[in-house]
């Protein structure tokens, strides 16, 4: 799977979104309970204020270091044994691991969840050499079983489906007998996972953060699952984004916490794990270590007007917020990476010619901006992309450049302006009915489609206040 | 004191009576109001659809406009923020950078000036019947007044106030958004008008003309019985 998730249109894909109700009241049910948790945790913690000031410092300070902080992290895996493989676009990433693959004549591959893995495909070109790869997170693993349907969102990648929908994939697909009792469902799939983890040759992880002085690998879960990803197999992948990483262990404290708190409000959660190669002295560990850097896109970001895009952690708390999000659903972005976020990544890692409505889904209502606990100005990124879309694409409608051509010098002209309201209620006598325009023509059309707009007010508060004044208002 | 009037547009052609509460509030809290009529759009339309080089046109007129009075205020949230965007949108530019600073920082959102400035939490109103209130994008997150209505509508003599259910999601007006990107906006207002519903409120109370156009257009469209008022109407009622 790529980024990419559907060729369908951007209004064919709101609109099936919009019309799947089952998936509506999953996500706002979801939303409403994450925001809550959210707001708990964050309260919990106190001076969230100062943390997230603290989590866009590191944030911001490893970008602007992150040639040092990438070398540093290169050479640490290196000396403690590990492969570090740079790759500056999805096809290499995926190649790389690839040839690990094979060269391990691997059968069976177990991963932990990692959106930087869908990004770069990975899962169809290690199917296309015969590799069996098997998803171990357990929302992952539903949509694998589901005919591979793509995530629709970066932290609960199934947060679209209702319990009663995955009793229904896993009967239909596993021969699943049991109830729609989350506890029961995990347990029948925790028990295929444990025989796949077993036999896998090679296990594959993303990477929440990497450790720069350290050499190491952070990853934070739920379930466990990538404990045994990385415990089991003999090889070792981490894939990671190349921006996710922070230069020491105590960085990595305050982000970690971040992360938690605004992702599933939690303190931490069950399971954070450091891994890398096997130290020399250590029993345990991998037998062979490979770490991924993927560039794909991300160094063109940074240094430009979207560099802020790169201090993302992944928590997806501006998805839980997103009323845009709430109604269409992860899926309608057509990107692995949806809700504001996504509208402000997947035109910059995949082009406007797939992403260029995505900017305008959003009514720039800052709650992204506002959930974000690495404070990303997630809205003004947003109408920094219309920005470029109108003035350096110009991909935007004449009709649309011309009424704003108009708009800058009537608004910028009192004389304009007073001559254009003084005339508004005669120009638009012909489509008002009483005090309302109903059926509205032009920009107006759409409004009127599903509202009431109001005529134009026969005196204007200037004339008013005029006679105001001129009768002894003080 | 001495007040000036940033109106806005919506409100000088569609709502004038909210003008006119407004300035009768500011009047009877011993306000001195001018209105110059100079003022056209803060330029949001433009801005928000990314046509900034239009935006910045209407922005110098404003600032020209206000630029020798004392304070700044403005029956909407959105509008206000707005004002408070234009140094960021001039960063840099030294003719004009702060110019819009100085605008900027004296520029209030009606109830913020009347609790913040005037130090006044009851102007006397009274109004019989039960509201909620829609606390708009802009207002609270932006230029992070969220208290001042509030405190003035629990001091209206006779009007319960019922919160709002998932008061914090947008009405899903965003300016050109309601018409550009119409059906997703549609769920989003008609969210909005359920939970007003819920509460069983008879008055939906805003800062925001935006915001109240839309839900008060759908409202109007589907039928519905809540009435929609901007706080100024609300706070000018004996």
């Amino acid at each position: 799977m790529s980024m990419k998730i559907s060729d369908k249109k951007f209004n064919e894909r709101i609109d099936k979104g919009i019309q799947d109700s089952t998936m509506r009241e999953a996500v706002s049910t979801a939303q409403e309970r994450l925001y809550t948790r959210r707001l708990a945790a964050s309260e919990e913690l106190g001076n969230w204020e100062e943390w997230r000031d603290l989590g866009e410092q590191i944030r911001q300070h490893t970008l602007e270091n992150l040639d040092y902080y990438l070398m540093q992290l290169s050479e640490n895996v290196t000396k403690r044994g590990g492969h570090v493989f740079f790759a500056k676009t999805k096809e290499d990433a995926a190649q790389y691991i690839k040839e690990v693959a094979e060269k391990k004549q691997a059968k069976k591959v177990v991963k932990s969840k990692s959106m930087v893995t869908e990004e770069i495909e990975m899962n169809k070109t290690l199917e296309g050499i015969g590799c069996e790869v098997i998803e171990s997170d357990l929302g992952e693993y539903i949509l694998q079983v589901d005919d591979h349907e793509p995530p629709s969102h970066i932290v609960a990648p199934a947060l679209h489906m209702k319990k009663e929908q995955i009793r229904d994939v896993f009967q239909e697909k596993l021969g699943y007998g049991k109830s729609e009792d989350p506890y029961e469902m995990t347990k029948f799939v925790r028990k295929i996972l444990r025989e796949k983890f077993l036999e896998a040759e090679i296990g594959v992880t993303g990477c929440n953060f990497a450790v720069a002085n350290t050499g190491s690998i952070c990853l934070v879960t739920n379930e466990g699952n990538a404990d045994l990803v990385t415990a089991i197999p003999k090889t070792q992948i981490a894939v990671m984004g190349m921006e996710r990483l922070v230069p020491t262990m105590e960085e990595l404290d305050v982000l970690v916490g971040l992360l938690c708190r605004s992702a599933v409000g939690q303190k931490l959660t069950s399971y954070i794990t450091t891994v890398g190669p096997k130290y020399e002295e250590e029993a345990d560990g991998p037998e062979e270590f490979h770490l991924v850097i993927v560039d794909n896109g991300r160094s063109e970001i940074l240094g430009s007007e979207f560099q802020q895009v790169l201090q993302c952690i992944r928590c997806a708390a501006c998805i839980n917020v997103c009323p845009v999000y709430r109604h269409v659903g992860g899926h309608s972005y057509g990107s692995i990476y949806p809700g504001p976020i996504g509208a402000v990544l997947s035109p910059l890692l995949g082009g406007y010619d797939d992403y260029k409505e995505l900017p305008y889904a959003s009514s720039l209502c800052a709650a992204c901006t506002d959930a974000c606990p690495v404070k990303i100005p997630l809205h003004e990124l947003l109408l920094k992309h219309r920005q470029v879309i109108v003035e350096k694409e110009g991909r935007a409608p004449l009709a649309e450049k011309l009424a704003m051509k108009m708009f800058g010098m009537g608004a910028s002209s009192a004389a304009l302006y007073k001559l254009g309201t003084k005339m508004a209620p005669t120009a638009m006598m012909p489509i008002v009915s009483g005090d309302r325009v109903s059926k509205g023509v032009g920009p107006l059309k759409n409004w009127t489609e599903i509202r009431e707009f109001p005529a134009p007010s026969k005196e204007r508060f200037r004339d008013w206040f005029d006679d105001h004044k001129k009768g002894g208002g003080k | 004191m001495k007040v000036s009037l940033f109106i806005t547009c919506l409100i000088d052609t569609f709502q004038p009576n909210v003008g006119k509460a407004t300035v009768e509030i500011l009047e009877r809290l011993g306000c001195e109001v001018s209105f110059p009529t100079s003022q056209v759009c803060c330029g949001q339309p433009a801005y928000n659809s990314g046509y900034v080089a239009e935006a910045k046109q209407a922005a110098k007129n404003m600032i020209q406009t206000f630029e020798h009075v004392e304070y700044v205020v403005t029956p909407s949230g959105s509008c206000a923020t707005m004002f408070h965007e234009y140094p960021h949108i001039f960063k840099g530019d030294v003719q004009w950078e702060e110019r819009a600073k100085r605008l900027a920082e004296k520029t209030y959102e009606l109830t913020q000036f009347i609790v913040e400035v005037l130090k006044v939490t009851d102007v006397g109103a009274r109004l019989k019947g039960k509201a909620t209130y829609h606390t708009s994008c802009h207002m609270t997150r932006l230029l992070d007044v969220k208290e001042a209505p509030f405190t003035l509508l629990s001091n209206v003599r006779e009007l319960e106030v019922e919160q709002l259910p998932n008061a914090q999601n947008c009405c899903g007006f965003g300016g050109t958004f309601s018409v550009k990107m119409m059906p997703i906006s549609e769920q989003m207002v008609d969210e909005k008008v359920e939970s007003v519903e819920q509460t069983g409120a008879d008055y939906l109370i805003s800062a925001d003309c935006g915001c109240l156009m839309n839900i008060g257009g759908r409202i109007e469209r589907l039928g519905k019985s809540a009435r929609v008022l901007h706080i100024a109407e609300v706070l000018n009622s004996r």
